[in-house]
């Protein structure tokens, strides 16, 4: 049972699937429950691997090999190492709480749920892979779900959304496909084991992994999704239904960073420390300011929370680019913070959305008084957005400062600045959704739903628990991590390189 | 082995059979009263065919008719494929309304007489033979495209399909007369000798007699700038005459180019690759034809409202992307090439397949024939259209995507990074038009009016076929792929 974990893991929801499909369309309560019981059996493994995780090494556990297709050398290899174990905790967490907030779907029910319950295939596989033929096929396994479920059961401009986001991603993709074989082709005897291409690396000649690392970088760009990259998130985001919402900025966006953590850092570390700079710190200082610009001009409530994201997740890369322990830790942990809290912060908006049916920031007002223990928690996603000491963003953006400070003052104050823009948007939102006088026609919006509950509050119980001991996740990545930076950090230009360039 | 007429008739037995078969058909024709069972007939002597073509995989190899064709791995493999095409085409006539009550005793016999053709132009290894064979083979195409002698559109395809392949077929000749008076020989392996020795002021002369040949192949696989009869053809001819086209016609029109520029036009230089001859880089000048004609293809497709016109316009494509293989000179480009026209066969079939069962009811083509089609009955159909077109898009875990990955991975290998580039981008634009039709039939509703789609078994079976081969070969293609890798081997005698 436990050599295999990570192949249940991944492949539960699958049968899961096929059991939603074979159910008769009608029964919806059966198919919901269904759907909600192949996601707890990961969520399940995902604690017992976060209690048997071996914090105190860096290496794979948990792995798993087999030949595929052996003509080629494609494997099926499995492993986690603490990178990915926080990834597949975040996931396994966040699949049965969208299965929840997706009760009040109505339309095509079981679609929904088989759809969805691919995604989570997808997602899981991802993270457990450690062939990059198997990871590339999980990766776009991801798309087909999330166009469809964009798509179907989006709002009112949803067919433009759903092929923008498939069409930039499988632009990324493709690019990653090139780079992958590049990858392959360049290792004797040829190979998409990832440790085997890590454990190369240091024979990649510079330009090769120079263009290697864009092309993967465009690809992980576009998902994260970094300035220019980004146009399609706001459209995506706006149109899909609330838990779609929360799985594409929960999990998705965290699939960009994720990879370059996996692929680019220890794959092509030359070019890492070439390209950190630019493609990872300026990007990611510019992702933060200019995705706060933007969501402070906003009026639709999930726009503006979609930006936040793009904001949110430039402290991701800018933690990443500084190579040092406190950035990276950061980095690493502000993607499972924001995969929590901005997962609350679109559920928040769904709830009110499902109530008002509409999104608009200035047609409410006072809703404070109006559902007093949905502001309750709402505060705390909002004030945990904004970095408050005490809530679990907040450990994670210091440590993000603090890494950027040893490696440029410049952007560190930069990005430091733009918390103020954070708060700005934030609180502009608060007060006039939540302060001020009632608006008349919302007067007798009913409160939280019991069902809403149990999405929010494990959550907000996880933002508040990070807040003042980041150390259950810290301790998770930590050797990893360090063991990364070293990676990035020792490298250099192989010496025999000279000779032998191909 | 190298045998004479006589000694070769019992290495013929597919060929034979489909000959049987023709005559068989036409006779039956003129005694029998109930006509219907005639495609029975045809279907069953297709399938043994290609049953009888893959018995002869493991040899014994040679040379038969005095060197005029050859039985070897690559010939069998193609066997193989083209008696599938064939099969499906027929399966689909069978289920075809268009075709009710239109003279199905020659209709049946001409086309089995089509696939003679074919395997003959996969086994030609001699000038005249390749000539013969694919100009039997274009005759019989010209009759079945127009074989709607009512519909206007059948004719005017046929009449532009003669055109255009009457004007390729000359070129070819005249190309192929150029390589007789500069070599004396219209044997492969003579060719391949002699053009390996010919002098630098024989350049120009051999560029012009190859681009003139190439006219007449590349007008068999659409490719680039030999491509503009198929839209048309595509889109008037009945449609199980349509699919026969696109998947028989053209891995036929591949199999010929293959053995005329491998064997004929370089020579196996050990571990699997390939030295084309000195004087011409004709494989340069196939780099760019890929890329053209796969962004030509796309490009075109993307404004397509009739399907079957669309899926011209995506066939095409694909011949562009099949090219990538061609030009990377080694056997790991030419198994891509085989395992893409596999899997291309599986799901471009399907995918007409899916057309046929919409056609059949509503009576129409186009792209609002889709729209809503999930949700009013045609659930089945629209998944399976869905899987063909997104395996046709090449995303996993579809045997297309795998196809595309071998296809990348020989380009790749040896650092063709610009032709990668190419196919990637086009690959994205691809996705455009694929999923255009995949959105009109899940993002849009049916409005009053449109056709309640009943799924009937006969079409069903074959699509359902279709659908397991495309999923298990996106999953688990060792088979395939040892197949193919087998089958990139020629007999040169």
């Amino acid at each position: 049972m436990t050599e295999n974990i990570l192949t249940y893991m991944t492949f539960v929801p699958l049968a899961g699937m096929a059991l939603v499909l074979m159910l008769p369309r009608d029964r919806h309560e059966l198919i919901r429950w269904t759907a909600l019981l192949a996601t707890l059996p990961p969520l399940v493994m995902a604690v017992w691997l976060f209690v048997n995780f071996d914090r105190s090494t860096g290496a794979i556990q948990f792995m798993v090999r087999h030949d595929w297709i052996s003509s080629f050398n494609i494997q099926y290899i499995m492993g986690i190492d603490g990178i990915s174990v926080t990834m597949l905790l975040l996931t396994a967490l966040l699949c049965p709480v969208c299965i929840v907030a997706s009760w009040g779907i109505d339309k095509g029910i079981k679609g929904y749920f088989a759809l969805f319950l691919l995604l989570d295939v997808g997602m899981t596989g991802v993270f457990c892979s450690l062939d990059f033929f198997l990871f590339y096929i999980f990766w776009e396994v991801m798309l087909l779900p999330m166009y469809f479920l964009i798509g179907i059961w989006g709002g009112p401009r949803r067919e433009y959304a759903a092929i923008k986001f498939f069409l930039y991603t499988l632009l990324g993709s493709v690019l990653m496909l090139i780079a992958m074989l590049g990858l392959y082709f360049y290792n004797d005897p040829h190979t998409f084991d990832m440790l085997v291409l890590m454990d190369n690396a240091g024979t990649y000649s510079r330009s090769f992994q120079t263009w290697a690392w864009l092309a993967l970088f465009i690809g992980f760009a576009i998902k994260i999704p970094a300035f220019p990259f980004h146009t399609w998130l706001p459209d995506a985001h706006v149109e899909a239904p609330t838990a779609v919402s929360v799985i594409l900025a929960g999990v998705l966006l965290k699939m960009g960073t994720y990879g370059i953590l996996r692929i680019c850092y220890p794959m092509l570390p030359l070019a890492t420390q070439d390209m950190a700079f630019w493609a990872l710190a300026v990007l990611g200082t510019w992702n933060i300011v200019y995705g706060a610009l933007c969501a402070m001009a906003q009026d639709d409530m999930k726009k503006l929370v979609a930006y936040s994201s793009i904001s949110h997740m430039g402290y991701v890369m800018l933690g990443m680019a500084t190579l040092t322990t406190q950035g990276i830790n950061g980095a690493v942990l502000q993607m499972f913070n924001h995969g929590t809290i901005t997962a609350m912060l679109f559920l928040l908006v769904g709830v009110i959305y499902d109530r008002a049916h509409h999104r608009d920031i200035d047609g409410f007002g006072g809703l404070a008084s109006v559902m007093p223990i949905y502001t309750g928690v709402m505060t705390i996603a909002f004030f945990a957005a904004m970095g408050l000491p005490g809530l679990s963003a907040f450990i994670s953006e210091v440590l993000v400062l603090l890494g950027a400070w040893q490696y440029s003052v410049p952007l560190t104050i930069v990005a430091a600045s733009a918390v103020v823009l954070t708060a700005g948007y934030m609180l502009w939102m608060l007060q006039r959704v939540w302060l001020g006088p009632v608006n008349e026609k919302y007067v007798s919006l009913p409160d939280l739903s019991g069902r809403e509950a149990v999405t929010l509050v494990p959550l907000a119980v996880i933002v508040l628990i990070l807040g003042v001991y980041p150390h259950a996740i810290l301790d998770l990545i930590n050797v990893s991590l360090v063991g990364l930076n070293e990676v990035v950090a020792g490298a250099t230009p192989h010496v025999a390189m000279l000779t032998t360039v191909p | 082995m190298d045998l004479g007429n006589i000694a070769s008739l019992s290495h013929s037995i597919p060929e034979g059979i489909l000959a049987v078969t023709v005559i068989a058909l036409l006779l039956l024709d003129l005694v029998v009263r109930r006509k219907e069972w005639l495609g029975e007939v045809a279907l069953l002597a297709v399938a043994v065919a290609a049953l009888a073509g893959g018995l002869q995989m493991g040899g014994p190899y040679g040379l038969l008719f005095n060197r005029m064709v050859a039985l070897d791995s690559f010939a069998v493999f193609f066997k193989i494929v083209l008696g599938f095409g064939a099969f499906g085409a027929v399966w689909m006539s069978l289920g075809s309304k268009e075709l009710e009550g239109q003279n199905p005793g020659e209709y049946y016999a001409i086309l089995v007489a089509s696939l003679l053709g074919m395997y003959y132009m996969a086994s030609a290894t001699n000038l005249l033979m390749a000539y013969l064979a694919l100009e039997f083979v274009s005759q019989t195409s010209y009759i079945l495209s127009g074989f709607l002698r009512a519909n206007r559109r059948s004719t005017e395809a046929a009449l532009k399909y003669l055109i255009y392949g009457g004007v390729a077929t000359g070129a070819m000749v005249y190309g192929m007369s150029l390589v007789f008076g500069l070599t004396g020989s219209l044997d492969y392996t003579v060719i391949a000798a002699s053009m390996a020795e010919a002098p630098a002021a024989h350049g120009p002369v051999i560029f012009v007699d190859l681009a003139l040949v190439l006219a007449g192949f590349g007008y068999k696989i659409a490719m680039v700038p030999f491509h503009m009869w198929s839209p048309d053809v595509y889109h008037g001819a009945p449609l199980p005459v349509t699919a026969f086209l696109a998947v028989a016609s053209k891995a036929a029109g591949f199999a010929i180019l293959i053995r005329f520029f491998y064997p004929g036009m370089s020579s196996l230089a050990g571990a699997g690759t390939w030295t084309p001859i000195a004087v011409v880089d004709w494989p340069a000048l196939m780099v760019v034809a890929s890329m053209v004609t796969m962004t030509l293809g796309n490009l075109a497709a993307l404004r397509q409202d009739n399907i079957k016109r669309l899926l011209a316009y995506s066939s095409i494509a694909h011949a562009g992307y099949v090219l990538m293989g061609f030009v990377v000179l080694n056997n790991e480009g030419l198994r891509a090439m085989l395992f893409y026209l596999a899997v291309y066969y599986l799901m471009t079939l399907g995918a007409f397949l899916v057309v046929l069962m919409v056609l059949n009811q509503s009576g129409r083509e186009d792209m609002e024939a889709f729209r809503g089609l999930a949700w009013r009955g045609g659930a089945l159909p629209a998944a399976a259209m869905m899987i063909f077109l997104f395996s046709l898009a090449g995303m996993p875990p579809l045997a297309g995507f795998i196809g595309k990955f071998y296809l990348f991975a020989a380009v790749i290998n040896e650092k063709m990074w610009t032709l990668a580039v190419v196919a990637g981008l086009n690959s994205v634009v691809a996705l455009y038009y694929y999923a255009r039709i995949v959105r009109t039939m899940y993002l849009d509703q049916p409005v009053a009016g449109d056709p309640v789609i009943t799924v009937d078994l006969h079409n069903s079976v074959l699509v359902g076929a279709l659908v397991v081969g495309t999923l298990v070969f996106g999953v688990y293609w060792a088979p395939l792929v040892n197949l193919a890798d087998r089958s990139v081997v020629f007999f040169g005698g």
